[in-house]
């Protein structure tokens, strides 16, 4: 595993056409040992899977990130430049007013790093959505100085915290996102602790976001939201609200690693023997749009790193026309396996 | 045939046991799903403990079976480790314990 992008390792994993590829053929291959995901909505009646009313706009706001975890979908690292222009991020603050979106999600990368992030923040907070969503993988706020003061920040806009923290021990979480991520994290959640976050009674939403370090998936969210919450409060007298369980989806970094360690098809096949037809219902595409640093849409983040536009005429911001979007049907493959094992998997957790 | 007796891939037809005996199959799948609910004890206690009967009765499907419900869980290696050495500490003691027997013999037959 490097400690670069695949992007900059010109690993032939950063194509996405390759990936796709992957993810259609061998033990998915035509008469293979397992069913294509349309097939398996097919055969369960649940599918194809359409859009109802779009609650959640999700700005992934570029793939810079001061971290190159091993398992990150996005590819995301130091070396990764794209980045949101201001004239999309003015596009989507148009369309948060245009429509009825009570969601704003802000993901990367690491969102905090875009040279516009609080200007937006700022803008957008004006528009009064009524969950405003940033995605921190915690260590940013502890970086570097100037990212000191955004708890405060956060708190000034009423953010929704949302952080990644893969688990409350420091050798799981130090193996899967790198040496002293653990340390760091634990200081930001101090740091945001000490604002308020996290903290009965004090209206700000702290929520820790759990992802099994390794080729296994999620256990029971409730179970592991209590052993989280029992070891940290423990350990180092952190408080957090939710902790969502979130499976790894075979896509960039993660299938890099899957493939490397041998876990590929005994990963996809527990995924498949674990899917779930009551998840289907509530998988994030149905409620969600992605948007690309470059303005094109997606029906959620997994499909944006893959590059499976919206299936629709409509697939830029300076097309939008959400009538005809949410008549589309949501692009799937395998990686979609990922979203309907067991209780299921979404940004905010399990669907089930 | 394949060349040797156990194979992972066989952990999945467990249910097919059921087949040349449908009730007795749906009985004991019924039992063995009750017994790992939430109970007095925790799921994830009992996770801990059916990974030490399984080193204790060498089952390779449930060593890899416990092992990957216990990563699930959230159970660490360590306490999975710990685990195993209460199954080996029986296991031993269990062997030693019978030296209790080999003395009294012992000494019953010399002068
Ligand atoms: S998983 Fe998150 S924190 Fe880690 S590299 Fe990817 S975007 Fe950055
Ligand atoms: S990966 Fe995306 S498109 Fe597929 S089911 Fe999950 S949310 Fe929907």
């Amino acid at each position: 595993m490097g400690v670069k992008s695949l992007k900059k390792r010109e690993h032939q994993l950063s194509n996405t056409a390759q990936q796709l590829e992957i993810l259609n053929s061998g033990i998915f291959a035509a008469g293979g040992e397992l069913p294509k995901f349309e097939d398996k909505l097919k055969e369960t009646q649940t599918g194809p899977i359409r859009p109802k009313k779009l609650e959640i706009l999700q700005l992934n706001l570029g793939y810079m990130c001061n971290q190159v975890c091993a398992h990150c979908h996005v590819d995301a690292g130091p070396d990764r430049k794209e980045m949101m222009s201001r004239v999309t991020l003015k596009k989507c603050l148009q369309i948060l007013q245009q429509t009825s979106v009570n969601t704003l999600d802000l993901t990367g990368g690491a969102p905090e790093m875009h040279p516009d992030f609080r200007w937006f923040v700022t803008e957008a907070s004006k528009i009064g959505v009524k969950d405003f969503i940033v995605r921190s993988n915690l260590t940013i706020l502890r970086a570097n100085k100037k990212y000191y003061d955004l708890p405060e920040f956060f708190k000034v806009h009423n953010i929704h915290v949302v952080s990644s923290l893969p688990f409350y021990k420091k050798e799981k979480t130090d193996r899967q996102r790198g040496e002293g991520v653990f340390s760091q994290s634990i200081e930001a959640l101090k740091a945001l602790n000490k604002v308020g976050y996290g903290l009965s009674g004090s209206g700000l939403q702290l929520d820790l976001v759990y992802n099994p370090a390794g080729a296994f998936l999620a256990g029971n969210q409730q179970a592991l939201e209590q052993d989280f919450k029992k070891a940290l409060k423990k350990d180092f007298d952190i408080e957090f609200n939710q902790l969502f369980t979130i499976t790894n989806l075979p896509i960039s970094r993660f299938l890099e690693y899957l493939i490397a360690s041998e876990n590929y098809e005994d990963y996809m096949q527990r995924l498949v023997e674990a899917f779930n037809p009551a998840a289907v219902a509530n998988v994030m595409c149905t409620n969600t749009l992605s948007v690309r640093w470059d303005g094109f849409l997606y029906d959620c983040d997994f499909n944006q790193m893959l590059d499976l536009k919206v299936a629709s005429p409509v697939q830029h911001l300076n097309d939008f026309d959400l009538k005809q979007l949410q008549s589309r049907a949501v692009c799937i493959s395998q990686h979609c396996y990922g979203c309907t094992a067991g209780a299921g998997s979404s940004c905010q957790g399990a669907v089930v | 045939m394949n060349k040797s007796y156990y194979q992972s891939q066989d952990l999945k037809k467990f249910k097919n046991i059921s087949d040349w005996s449908p009730d007795l199959g749906k009985k004991f799948f019924d039992y063995y799903n009750s017994v790992f609910e939430e109970g007095n004890l925790s799921a994830r206690e009992k996770s801990l403990i059916a990974l030490a009967v399984a080193h204790t009765v060498q089952c390779p499907y449930c060593i890899d079976a416990y092992t990957q419900d216990g990563l699930e869980r959230g159970i660490e290696k360590g306490e999975m480790m710990e685990a195993l050495h209460v199954a080996a500490a029986i296991r031993g003691g269990a062997s030693l314990v019978h030296g209790v027997q080999m003395m009294e013999v012992y000494e019953k037959r010399t002068m």
